[in-house]
């Protein structure tokens, strides 16, 4: 390849031309162009497909303070915490992997060891002011802790608006009440999980 | 001759049309809306009142209560009664309409028509060209650009289509040898088989046509239409004056549609078991869906397309068509 060839404008065969009418070159063509455009009834196509809706009165309207869409469980709105369906604890072990890749920088968390020497979290909180909902904190977490839920209505009358732990964090009775659902979005097990599940090679 | 119950008569007759028209002119901005939301999937107006009924109520309050404003460069005495010409304009061009036959109330016969005038449809189409005159000045005297360009525009307009609406309905009056929109009903009183738009297929289409640039319907409203000149001749309008403007454009839209129904499509004659007076209404609605219709599918046209029409197309067509219909009557 030399330079003229990157220089080549015109890419011949590469393009597809679409069939375009040909431009009238006199009067009568004009005039033929005039009475075909006319008679072709497509103005009546028209109609008929407006009409056509109206009589099928498919409507598409979702009426929005009484009716709510039902988000995607993709769909990235405010965080949720979760807990460990077996014992009820935070899933969080506090690997500070979401405040280290949180791109505008919103995520902050405190921690320490307890008494049987595990690391716990004791403070954790969000900046939705400045989060973006990009989604990286949830695809980073190696425990599904952090995860997005679908609460998209979250105006607020302050540029900061800070979510803590306990805001984010699957209260107990709620857990107890066996209320919690698993996170079905990005990066969640798949339904068939437990089939996929082979021994390490070590084992046979 | 003018004895005072024809006074009494004729002052109650125009009240009750102004009253009519206008509330029927604001009904149909509902049903407008209604009509396109349904042709694209949409609700429509559906949160004030059952099916958002109330939606004109709370337009009204709207129109009413909101601050009337005068821009500074504005001239202001032509800019204040701008509207109030293409209004009465609408409704003055009402008087000569009958809406139904004559029909007795207490054993009173009443011709629901103003007045009857032998010259009703010249009177109408000049007291409905005279309304143009509202958006030339109400654009002229805005200090805007674009209400100025929709006024050019209105004067454009009107050149073009006069012309067409005229000589179109000339063929059908020929036929009948009356201005009169009562004589003309009358000589459609045999049926389906007598209505006009047999005789006069094209002067029908060139009139319906003529009657859609007329009203500042799509696709001819390019007066005031939002992509290319805002809101045009209506810019610097708010409140009840620019409501005025637009119960003057709903007034015309049901005046071209008696006008179209009595013409050419037999008017308030009975037809079959259908008494003439639901004939009418029946007619009249189907000509404001029409409107809505076409407002919802076609796309509008440019100015310079529109005069193109007007002139190459329609009044020639029109000529020929009153060539015709005179070999035809000799």
């Amino acid at each position: 390849m030399e330079l003229k060839d990157f220089k080549r404008r015109d890419v011949g065969s590469a393009y597809i031309f679409l069939k375009t009418e040909a431009t009238p070159t006199d009067g009568w063509q004009a005039f033929k162009r005039f009475v075909k455009r006319t008679l072709k009834g497509e103005l009546f196509v028209g109609l008929w497909i407006v009409l056509r809706e109206m009589i099928r009165f498919d409507i598409h309207t979702l009426q929005y303070p009484l009716e709510k869409i039902e988000m995607s469980p993709r769909y990235r709105a405010i965080h949720r915490l979760l807990r460990l369906f077996e014992s009820g604890s935070e899933r969080c072990i506090g690997c500070g992997l979401c405040e280290k890749i949180c791109i505008s920088n919103c995520i902050r968390m405190d921690t320490h060891v307890d008494e049987k020497s595990r690391k716990v979290v004791s403070e954790y909180s969000i900046n939705f002011g400045r989060c973006i909902f990009c989604g990286y904190c949830a695809e980073v977490c190696p425990e599904l802790a952090i995860v997005h839920g679908a609460e998209y209505e979250n105006a607020g009358e302050q540029r900061a608006h800070f979510g803590l732990k306990e805001d984010m964090l699957t209260p107990l009775d709620t857990f107890k009440a066996k209320q919690q659902k698993e996170f079905q979005g990005f990066g969640a097990l798949s339904a068939n999980a437990d089939e996929n599940v082979k021994q390490t090679p070590l084992a046979y | 001759m003018f004895d005072t119950a024809v006074i009494i008569e004729t002052v109650v007759k125009a009240v009750i049309v102004v009253a009519v028209i206008a509330a029927l002119a604001g009904f149909a901005t509902f049903i407008e809306r209604k009509v396109l939301a349904f042709m694209q999937r949409r609700l429509g107006p559906m949160h004030v009142g059952p099916y958002g009924l109330l939606q004109l109520a709370a337009d009204g309050i709207k129109l009413f209560t909101k601050e009337d404003i005068i821009p500074q460069n504005a001239i202001k005495p032509i800019f204040m009664i701008a509207p109030v010409i293409a209004a009465t304009t609408a409704f003055v061009a009402m008087a000569a309409v009958p809406y139904f036959p004559e029909f007795t109330l207490f054993g009173y016969t009443i011709h629901p028509i103003i007045s009857d005038i032998n010259v009703a449809l010249l009177y109408v189409m000049g007291v409905a060209s005279v309304g143009i005159y509202g958006p030339l000045l109400a654009g002229m005297s805005s200090a805007n650009k674009w209400s100025l360009l929709g006024a050019a525009r209105a004067v454009v307009q009107m050149l073009s289509f006069e012309v067409v609406s005229g000589l179109s309905v000339l063929a059908p009056i020929m036929m009948i040898g009356s201005l009169s929109l009562i004589d003309i009903n009358d000589a459609q009183t045999g049926g389906i088989g007598d209505w006009l738009i047999w005789k006069q297929p094209l002067a029908f289409v060139l009139f319906a046509i003529a009657g859609f640039m007329e009203t500042n319907r799509a696709p001819f409203d390019t007066v005031e239409f939002e992509a290319e000149i805002v809101a045009g001749y209506a810019t610097e309008y708010s409140g009840m004056r620019w409501g005025l403007f637009f119960i003057g454009e709903y007034a015309n839209m049901i005046t071209i549609s008696v006008l179209v129904s009595i013409i050419f499509m037999g008017g308030y004659n009975a037809f079959w078991f259908i008494p003439g007076g639901l004939m009418m209404l029946l007619k009249v609605s189907f000509w404001i869906f029409l409107f809505l219709w076409v407002r919802a599918a076609w796309p509008h046209v440019r100015p310079d397309q529109l005069m193109w029409v007007c002139w190459k197309v329609l009044m020639p067509l029109s000529v020929v068509n009153i060539v015709i219909t005179g070999f035809a009557l000799l």
